[in-house]
């Protein structure tokens, strides 16, 4: 792989990464959300293939078949069968922010990405550590969407976001954290997601809503 | 001024101001297909501005001259686009003409005519379909701006004819971050701007929904052929400039016949298919509601300034 077609990937597959989490901040059906973080799961899988490409390290081939079974398949495959439990199809009816303004918001968040990631660009100016931003970019949204929005299921998608930009922007920084550490993390988001899966069925079971703010009726 | 550029100042308006309407045909014709209709054939449009060309000037009572310039400043400012931006030929014969804000600032100025006209009649249509149109267009302008400022960054000038020459030199440009995120936004602008599906509904005529043609309810005759005329032209325009933007192949970069006629057919064929495509893309959409129209703008607000951001800090 040149150089230069190797930039262009790298640059393509963070484009698509940043698209994504866009995605999910603008649509409210949340089975679209779902479909769209797979989506972003396969954008991260082409991010990790690229860099093992262009590193030829065996080893961050086996990282990019780790992020693709888990987080384009079985996280998704999960969420889905959250949402399939509850019957008719949801949506994130009327999030805390409304969507024009977190969209707004994102854009603001952008920036700021962009201004507290300028040091680590100026470190090693490489073309991967110049989408470092990105990846923060994504863990910014991530924690917006895990703020502001008000479904058991989105706000599991937000955190999942922040997850997926952590793991980004380790790949861009230091082109691979190491075998164990990612395992590790990968099975700690996967242990959190089924007891957060667990958490919303038990949810819906008591309440007949997943939407969180009707926990404040608890009190008395 | 070049010769390149004298014949595209020749070539481009006589090309769109005769194509436009045709393009609105094939729309119509595409869209009547997949919905099973037969549909009135491509000439059409063409058949309705002849009819309406010919019949006498009448205007309503109590509007002002507002009203009967309105017509004309949006067919002008539309035709000044056509001689000067880069359509069928990369030059331009006033090349501070085609810059980017001049480019943009022109169609704004005939938009906001229209709605000027529309408040002149003084009824309850008009005036809405205005008040809409404005909002719309406030949200429209930056996204336009923006986006398009993605591409000229790289390139260094917001002449919109050294970006696309510059597009054409280096064909892997148009595979990035910066081309993908300013192209989604740009169509969601023409989409908006053009008053189509989803933001607005180019057949409906007597529903509380319309934006585009609650403004021209008023217009009879020659000067709503105008009207027509100019929507079909800045149909054509957004089409040729998104084409051109982004798929720039076969515009004509020599002042030789064969080049002009590769430039001619390229954007024939590129506007033609970018048209049929959103004819046939509106089948499978639903209008949205008017207060879900600024979430769509915002979002392609977000793309374009993320285009923006991808331009400096990945270049």
């Amino acid at each position: 792989m040149t150089e230069t077609v190797y930039v262009q990937l790298l640059d393509l597959t963070c484009g698509a990464l940043l698209l994504t989490a866009v995605l999910i901040l603008w649509r409210r059906d949340l089975s679209v959300i779902v479909r769209v973080f797979a989506l972003q799961g396969a954008a991260l899988t082409a991010l990790v293939a690229v860099l093992a490409a262009h590193e030829r390290s065996g080893e961050l081939w086996v990282i990019a078949a780790g992020v693709l079974a888990l987080r384009a398949g079985l996280l998704p495959y999960l969420l889905r069968r959250t949402l399939a439990a509850a019957g008719e199809p949801q949506r994130e009816a009327r999030p805390l922010v409304n969507v024009a303004a977190s969209l707004l918001a994102a854009a603001v968040l952008t920036f700021l990405a962009h201004a507290v990631s300028r040091p680590l660009v100026t470190l090693a100016p490489s073309p991967a550590a110049q989408a470092i931003p990105i990846a923060v970019t994504v863990v910014l949204i991530g924690f917006f969407v895990l703020v502001t929005r008000r479904h058991a299921v989105s706000q599991v998608v937000g955190f999942l976001l922040m997850d997926n930009g952590i793991t980004a922007l380790g790949l861009l920084t230091t082109t691979g954290v190491g075998l164990v550490v990612e395992v590790g993390v990968s099975l700690d988001v996967l242990l959190a997601v089924l007891v957060l899966q667990i958490l919303a069925v038990r949810i819906r079971e008591t309440f007949g809503d997943t939407d969180l703010d009707d926990l404040r009726e608890l009190r008395d | 001024m070049t010769a390149l550029g004298l014949a595209g100042a020749v070539v481009q308006p006589v090309l769109i101001v005769a194509g436009a309407p045709v393009l609105v045909g094939v729309m119509r014709q595409v869209r009547a297909r997949l919905e099973g209709r037969a549909g009135p054939g491509i000439r059409q449009p063409w058949r309705d501005l002849r009819k309406l060309f010919g019949k006498e000037r009448i205007a309503p009572r109590g509007t002002s001259e507002v009203f009967r310039v309105a017509p004309l400043v949006l067919v002008a400012t539309t035709l000044v686009i056509t001689v000067v931006a880069p359509f069928v030929t990369v030059a331009s014969v006033l090349n501070p003409v085609a810059d980017l804000f001049v480019v943009v600032a022109l169609l704004a100025v005939g938009a906001v005519a229209l709605a000027l006209a529309g408040l002149d009649t003084g009824t309850a249509f008009g005036g809405m379909g205005a008040s809409r149109e404005v909002t719309i267009l406030a949200l429209v302008e930056p996204t336009l701006l923006v986006a398009i400022l993605a591409l000229s960054a790289r390139v260094g000038s917001t002449n919109l004819g050294d970006v696309v020459s510059s597009m054409v030199r280096e064909p892997s440009r148009v595979i990035s971050p910066v081309s993908l995120l300013a192209a989604v936004a740009l169509v969601i602008a023409t989409v908006a701007e053009n008053g189509r599906i989803p933001v607005d509904n180019p057949s409906t005529h007597l529903e509380l929904t319309m934006v585009h043609e609650a403004m021209v309810l008023e217009y009879a005759g020659p000067d709503l052929a105008l009207v027509e005329l100019a929507s079909a032209m800045r149909l054509s325009v957004f089409l040729g400039l998104l084409a051109n933007l982004f798929v720039p192949w076969g515009i004509a970069t020599t002042a030789t016949p064969a080049a002009l006629l590769a430039g001619v057919l390229a954007l024939v064929l590129k506007v033609g298919v970018l048209g049929a495509a959103l004819a046939a893309a509106e089948v499978f959409l639903a209008k949205l509601r008017l207060f879900r129209v600024p979430e769509l703008l915002a979002g392609s607000f977000l793309l374009s300034l993320l285009a923006v951001a991808a331009s400096y800090f990945l270049a």
